[in-house]
């Protein structure tokens, strides 16, 4: 059972790596000064959103590219609202890759496409899965009646 | 429709986002810097809210339009783009007085002097920061 003071500990290396390594940049932090006692789960309200909008993105994007015809402005338009989203709530290398994605897009290059996709569908998944851990990490200091660190 | 209660000196401000993260977040920063926010997620909605349709002339303005202190679009939307909105809003006798701020994820030059040049107050590059808006909210609305 850990204590509250190792799950806080817990929870500011994770932070830290996460920067570090490039998944969260400062924008992240941004939206955490958004948040208070009137606003306690803004933060979590805003990534799922982001993680429900992306989804339907991703469907949208795999969709576009296999169409026989495939319309690059369409695809184009997916990834521009991804690469928004992404950016806007800090996920730094899921914004790098729609940068590239849309590169291809104005290049009608359906090989760099799909290679983005690819890329971009694994950073998100990758961005997810560290986030929801870190989400954790936060319930659990709460559920031990401590209260979540401001890593800047 | 909240029955909530504003002072007189809370600015109210028009913010169009096609993106719906964008939306929850610019929402979000005016609060905390003591706006009153209403959205619309695409520039023919934000034309309405403010009393002015798509094809009418100025004389045809309803005057029914909600009154606002300040207006932030984005720039890329699909249909009327936010500097579309920036001309329909200038070409208004009764908005053109209405600070129009707009938002974009690109750094072109061109596209900032286009929207500066058709009076645009200010150009932010998005993603959103709370000092951007803090300072929007004091240099425009004179606080």
């Amino acid at each position: 059972m850990s204590s509250v003071l190792q799950l806080q500990r817990q929870f500011i290396d994770y932070t830290t790596s996460l920067h570090n390594e490039g998944y969260l940049d400062n924008q992240f932090t941004e939206l955490q000064k958004l948040q208070d006692e009137s606003n306690p789960d803004f933060v979590t309200e805003v990534v799922s959103m982001y993680f429900e909008d992306s989804d339907k993105l991703l469907n949208n994007l795999t969709t576009a590219l296999q169409q026989r015809n495939v319309d690059y402005k369409q695809v184009d338009a997916h990834a521009h609202q991804f690469k928004g989203s992404s950016s806007s709530i800090g996920a730094k290398r899921v914004t790098n890759v729609c940068a590239h994605f849309k590169g291809f897009c104005e290049a009608k290059n359906l090989d760099g496409c799909l290679r983005c996709l690819q890329q971009v569908k694994q950073e998100y998944i990758f961005f997810r899965n560290k986030l929801e851990a870190l989400f954790r990490l936060e319930q659990q200091i709460l559920q031990a009646g401590g209260s979540v660190p401001m890593v800047e | 429709m909240s029955m909530e209660y504003y002072e007189e000196d809370v600015p109210h401000v028009l913010a169009v986002d096609d993106n719906i993260i964008d939306r929850k977040l610019i929402e979000r920063l005016l609060k905390t810097s003591s706006c009153r926010v209403t959205v619309a997620e695409n520039a023919i909605r934000a034309l309405e809210y403010l009393g002015l349709k798509e094809n009418q002339q100025q004389s045809q303005f309803n005057g029914k339009g909600a009154k606002v202190n300040m207006i932030i679009t984005d720039y890329c939307m699909p249909g009327m783009t936010g500097y579309e909105l920036l001309q329909k809003i200038k070409e208004s006798s009764m908005l053109k007085d209405v600070p129009v701020v707009i938002m974009s994820s690109e750094n072109i030059p061109n596209r900032i002097n286009e929207c500066l040049e058709k009076g645009a107050e200010r150009f932010i590059l998005k993603p959103l920061k709370l000092a951007d808006v803090k300072m929007l909210r004091c240099q425009l609305t004179k606080c």
